[in-house]
């Protein structure tokens, strides 16, 4: 579904995007990550036709970007970030606006005007001036904006910036049941949302692809730095993490009372929790708590990401 | 095509959106009325040659309010998008450039149309009130109004050349302000030039807008004013249509 290759986006003597690569199957979903400033944003608009890139090719739908400008707009919808939206339109007026504009045929509006009304939960505020809607109802106006015309791609620039909790749950469930039907491209902030929305990450650092894998491939890479937790009665804290030092398997430890008891925090490597528990029997402490966590999404952002700083 | 109209229907709906629009119309309806009530008191004191379509059209208090209103109709057509960013969501959408600059300045155009509808009536009431006829022949109402269209054409491409050149509307209005006035006091050259050589006078004819609107609102018709506007307009929008381009791609 889409196809970039070796896409380079320079503001003047600026680097925003520097000579990327990938490729995007039709039904996948795919998370954008990297810090502020990275070229997310630069990345998603070359890819909706808003920017042309400075050397190199992208390609939707088979269509070039550049070139075949005008057809590939017709298979994306894009959400900008900070949803740019006219203050002085009813939101059924946008939306039929955007709908016509975007060439759905005039006797096939109003069934999807509705449609999207109920994806989007625009039912109440459709008489409203978008000018006076609140920050989340203008980021559902701007993805039912996105959706209307049905396109094979959505390309959304941190969709869920904004949004209440519940708003940001349907919104997710929204990017989900679109699978079937759509491809996806998202950029956020959020890294629990990649975690449960995307097939495959890719993480963009200072105009460059630093990763590109499912979450669980780039987890497992990272599965060396886990952490362990545990929880047990000990009179002498300090002598007690020297123990657990000992034990094989565990890097570092530190520990924290909690009145009786103390929680001992460890960096780990593998799975070092059985010699952890029969380590606890042997010395009879009491334990209250045993477990480990595997690295996050946002462990693995953080290491690829500085690696080069760090 | 019907992209096209989709967007000249939203510029027109734009206008009637805003406030700004029925302050201009407004006060222009005021200074036309104000300028038709005074070319009627002055024919009243003395009986010219001058009818007064002649004298409505041809004043300081026509040429006033007239080069005033195109600043305040273009400004915002390309600069509040700009600054609003939805010219991101305009250009992401299936459309061509062309299509955009064109109509947006349709539709300023039609909302010109507007503003003069009800001078119109102006000459209608009087023609009804009095008995007497406004003009001296229908060809004066042709002639002025061919006139007012020409010129509006022409000074409605200005006003969407500098939008397109900045998100600022205070600066686009200035700016299209300045140019049109350049182009009124080109037009006062050929009163520079009474005496001077007919080559020069042939040449600076084209350029006065004065003397094309003196010469339409008696009736007579000339072909140069509609070359002139009419080639201005198109090289002045192929202008707009290439800044509008080059903004996006530079940055
Ligand atoms: N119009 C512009 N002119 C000049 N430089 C720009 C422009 N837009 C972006 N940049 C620069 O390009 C780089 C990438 O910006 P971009 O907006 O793509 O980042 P991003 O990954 O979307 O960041 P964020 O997470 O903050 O949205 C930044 O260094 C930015 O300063
Ligand atoms: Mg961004």
């Amino acid at each position: 579904m889409i196809k970039v290759e070796n896409l380079t986006k320079r503001y003047g003597s600026v680097t925003a995007v520097d000579g990327i690569a990938f490729e995007v199957g039709k039904g996948e979903i795919m998370g954008f990550l990297g810090p502020n400033g990275a070229g997310k944003s630069t990345t998603m608009r070359m890819l909706a036709c808003y920017l042309p890139p400075t050397s190199g090719r992208a390609e939707v739908a088979g269509c070039d970007v550049f070139s075949d400008s005008l057809r590939a707009r017709e298979h994306i919808g894009y959400m900008p970030e900070n949803v740019p939206l006219p203050q002085d339109m009813r939101v059924s007026e946008y939306l039929r606006f955007r709908a016509a504009l975007k060439g759905v045929p005039g006797r096939r509006i109003k069934e999807r005007l509705s449609d999207v009304y109920d994806l989007c939960g625009l039912g109440e505020v459709e008489r409203k001036m978008i000018g006076a809607l609140s920050k989340g109802y203008r980021q559902r106006v701007g993805l039912a904006d996105a959706m209307i015309h049905e396109p094979e791609l959505l390309i959304l620039d941190e969709p869920t910036i904004g949004l209440d909790p519940n708003q940001i749950r349907q919104v997710r469930e929204l990017i989900k049941n679109l699978r079937s039907h759509h491809t996806i491209l998202l950029s956020t902030h959020i890294l629990s949302e990649v975690e449960m929305t995307c097939s495959r990450v890719i993480i963009i650092n200072k105009g460059r692809i630093e990763a590109l894998d499912t979450p669980e491939n780039l987890r497992a890479r990272l599965s060396a730095g886990g952490e362990a937790t545990l929880e047990i009665r000990v009179s002498d804290p300090a002598a007690t993490a020297a123990k657990l030092k000992a034990v094989s398997g565990v890097k570092n430890c530190s520990h924290q009372r909690l009145g009786e008891w103390t929680r001992f925090t460890m960096k780990i490597e593998g799975d070092p929790r059985e010699s952890l528990h029969a380590l606890a029997v042997a010395e009879k402490w009491p334990v209250r708590e045993l477990a480990r966590k595997g690295a996050t999404l946002e462990q693995v952002f953080v290491e690829v990401t500085h690696a080069e700083e760090g | 095509m019907r992209r096209f109209f989709t967007l000249l229907h939203r510029e027109v709906s734009h206008y009637l959106h805003q406030p700004l629009a029925y302050v201009v119309l407004f006060f222009f309806l005021l200074l036309t009325g104000f300028n038709f009530q005074a070319g009627v008191a002055a024919l009243n004191r003395e009986t010219g040659q001058t009818s007064i379509v002649e004298a409505f059209f041809n004043t300081v208090l026509f040429w006033f309010p007239f080069v005033l209103i195109f600043p305040l109709l273009t400004m915002r057509l390309f600069s509040e998008e700009y600054k609003m960013g939805t010219i991101e969501t305009l250009m992401t959408a299936p459309v061509r450039d062309g299509q955009v600059v064109l109509a947006k300045f349709f539709g300023a155009f039609i909302f010109y149309l507007v503003l003069w509808a009800p001078s119109v009536l102006y000459f209608v009431i009087f023609q009804w009130v009095t008995g007497q006829n406004a003009a001296g022949a229908i060809g004066s109402y042709l002639g002025a109004y061919s006139m007012i269209i020409l010129i509006g054409l022409f000074y409605l491409s200005i006003g969407c050349l500098a939008s397109a050149l900045t998100q600022n509307q205070i600066v686009a209005a200035v700016m299209a302000f300045a140019l049109i006035c350049m182009m009124f006091f080109v037009s006062l050259l050929s009163f520079l030039f009474l005496n001077a050589s007919p080559a020069l006078r042939e040449l600076t004819y084209y350029f006065s807008t004065i003397e094309h609107m003196a010469d339409y609102s008696r009736g007579i018709f000339d072909t140069r004013p509609v070359v002139f506007y009419l080639s201005m307009t198109a090289f002045t929008l192929f202008l707009t249509f290439h800044i509008f381009q080059y903004r996006r791609w530079k940055t």
